[in-house]
């Protein structure tokens, strides 16, 4: 298996084939061989040369993040053989970028229109969850496509807000 | 004794009242929204009613629907728990009237403490260190423009009736008080139905120590020390610790006895909270009387050995209290951290949603109170409080490193929770020190400071990999298990994964 990682935006070329008891692994060029055992869904145990990690899957509908040990890292991962391969998921700033809601919650209002200039980072939407009110930001500068939220509905993790270009 | 007790709340503080009952050999019985069903109070108790829709006001907050629960099924006495009715006069008198006992003091304390400028021209004459300032309400610009003359500035304007920094400001110099003093009439009006403000010396980031009292119906009441609640994020408290590293034995004395004269002074029963402003000199100051439990309370539970909760249910029984004020005695040191959903990376936001991995910490030294359970789905419409992880040693250094270690241990996944945020403060060199004040954890905030940076960025890189593959090859097996199951032919990674554990 082939994979291209980026972890905190660092890149990784990872490759893994299944050894005897074990997985010889070349990242970045480098050879190691790596004991892992899913110790349950989201929980891995990995020895490498005799040293101990656990590494702890962190999933929501909108980023995946790993633990290891009490480190905690944004993860993202493409299968270069998959043509499915997401468009963004490593950082790319080009192209239309999703807003998406990170919560559950209640959209309560936008506060730009649609075609307006926005800046990186300028608040797009407020979504209320928990008697709080949270601004969606967005995430490049650049041109609101498209609010596709309307005002007073129920939102759930993962649903596209807006659409900024 | 009480037979069966009806707890009117939810989450994390429902179970903690549940397990009280239960140790008691007494029925509990808990009530539930729409959206809490599936909770955990609910699973725990022995029995549950539904009250209402999930907007607390209709449930609750639903003063006549809860004592009909109660009424339904034979409840003799009703927890308030924390938050909700729990402070609520009306609900105290309305239990009172419907022949149920309700666990807290009488209505006629609660109201007294509720109303800032009564409680303290009550307090000024128990003898209770007051901040310099006024008892009664502001009549006039010209009378505010003298007091504040006299106290000298800052002074901070509070309205009578306050509670939630509404009706509240702070006012630097005497050209900011006018116009300061008529919006906080004008908020306070708005908010509590009554424009009273009064106004008080503005102290600058004080500390803020709390002292738990207990008081039976007998006329006994004891304290069991204090508990030091400066960190504080936007006014709500994340972190307690007890005993305090500013208080030493001969204050606490001081400041016990003054709590023992509040609750004295507004004929106060059951358990109970007196707050105080420290100011750098050391001197405390009343601030306010919480008239519940308060979130914070296993801190006091851990160095004194007692069971507030247990107490609580043995007073509003019209037990006397087992022990005298000699007989309190404080051992070791307790920290609690407040596990929210929120989320560290996009400022502290609630974050609800469904819990898909759940990894709870144990061992010596380690309480965890919690509302929680994987794949349970929290809810949007309540305090994002989810758990409370309490660390108890020796002394302040081994309670902190076992909260450390216990820290390090927790994980819930699906959700954004603040664990990070709690191991970033326990490192800080301050607090380890002792230091800090109610300014502390905006300062903190500030600086910015991530997660020490990992060296095992290698490792995540190989873990995501090993995921990608591992978590197909699981979703294949599990398909093929539930298709074979019972005819004893396995999948193949089912098969290997056996075997290597047979050769170990």
């Amino acid at each position: 298996m082939i994979y291209d990682i980026a972890i905190d935006g660092k890149q990784f070329h990872l490759e893994l084939a299944r050894a005897e008891r074990t997985w010889r692994c070349r990242l970045n060029g480098r050879t190691l061989e790596v004991d892992a055992v899913l110790a349950r869904p989201d929980v891995l145990s990995i020895l490498i040369g005799g040293k101990a990690y656990e590494v702890k899957r962190e999933h929501t509908a909108v980023d995946t993040h790993l633990w290891v040990g009490p480190a905690r890292y944004a993860a993202a991962i493409r299968d270069p053989r998959s043509w499915r391969g997401r468009r963004g998921a490593l950082g790319e700033e080009a192209g239309p970028r999703k807003l998406m809601a990170p919560m559950p919650g209640k959209v309560v209002r936008a506060l730009v229109a649609e075609g307006d200039t926005v800046e990186a980072g300028q608040g797009i939407l407020v979504v209320e969850a928990m008697k709080m009110q949270n601004e969606i930001k967005s995430p490049k500068k650049g041109t609101v496509q498209r609010i596709a939220a309307v005002e007073g509905a129920t939102v759930n993790p993962g649903d596209v807000l807006a659409i900024v270009e | 004794m009480f037979r069966k007790i009806l707890i009117a709340n939810r989450g994390e503080i429902a179970v903690r009242v549940i397990r009280a009952c239960r140790e008691l050999g007494i029925a509990s019985v808990a009530v539930y929204s729409d959206v809490d069903r599936a909770s955990l109070h609910v699973r725990k108790a022995d029995e549950a009613y539904h009250v209402g829709p999930a907007a607390a006001a209709e449930s609750y907050l639903n003063i006549g629907k809860i004592l009909k629960a109660a009424e339904a099924c034979g409840a003799d006495a009703i927890h308030p728990g924390y938050g909700f009715l729990s402070e609520n006069p009306a609900f105290s008198q309305a239990c009172a009237d419907a022949g149920v006992k309700f666990i807290g003091p009488a209505a006629g304390s609660m109201e007294l403490m509720g109303s800032k400028t009564r409680a303290r021209q009550q307090m000024e004459k128990a003898g209770v260190p007051l901040i310099p300032g006024t008892s009664r309400a502001l009549a006039s610009a010209e009378e505010a423009r003298d007091v504040a003359a006299k106290i000298g500035y800052p002074v901070m304007l509070k309205a009578a009736a306050g509670g939630g920094g509404k009706g509240m400001r702070l006012v630097l110099s005497a050209g900011e008080l006018r116009p300061a003093l008529e919006a906080a009439q004008s908020e306070a009006q708005r908010a509590f139905g009554n424009g009273d403000v009064y106004v008080e010396k503005a102290m600058i980031n004080p500390r803020h120590i709390e002292m738990q009292i207990l008081a039976d119906e007998h006329g006994n009441t004891v304290f069991l020390g204090e508990r030091e609640c400066s960190l504080q994020r936007r006014h709500q408290k994340v972190l307690e610790e007890s005993p305090s590293p500013a208080v030493d034995p001969a204050m606490r004395r001081r400041m016990g006895e003054a709590a023992v004269r509040v609750a004295q002074a507004a004929g106060y029963t059951n358990a109970g909270t007196v707050e105080f402003l420290v100011d750098q000199d050391r001197n405390f100051y009343f601030l306010e009387m919480n008239t519940r439990l308060q979130v914070e309370h296993p801190i006091t539970e851990l160095v004194t050995g007692l069971d507030l909760v247990h107490l609580q249910i043995r007073i509003a029984a019209g037990e006397k209290l087992p022990f005298s004020q000699e007989g309190v005695q404080l051992r070791g040191h307790a920290i609690e951290c407040r596990i929210y959903a929120e989320d560290p990376d996009n400022n502290y936001f609630p974050s609800p949603g469904k819990i898909t991995l759940l990894l709870a910490p144990s061992g010596p030294g380690i309480r965890r109170d919690s509302g929680m359970y994987e794949g349970w789905t929290v809810p949007i419409d309540y305090d994002p409080l989810l758990a409370k992880l309490i660390g108890y040693g020796t002394d302040r250094t081994q309670a902190i490193s076992r909260l450390t270690r216990a820290l390090n241990e927790y994980f819930v996944g699906g959700i954004k929770t603040n664990i990070s945020f709690f191991r970033r403060v326990l490192r800080d060199p301050d607090f380890a020190a002792g230091k800090f004040d109610t300014g502390f954890l905006d300062r903190l905030l500030q600086s910015r400071q991530a997660e020490p940076a990992g060296g095992d960025i290698e490792i995540a890189a190989i873990a995501a990999g090993l995921f990608a593959i591992l978590d197909q090859e699981s979703a294949a097996s599990n398909d093929a298990s539930s298709l074979v199951a019972g005819n004893g032919k396995r999948p193949s990674a089912w098969k290997k994964t056996s075997r290597a554990e047979a050769v170990e």
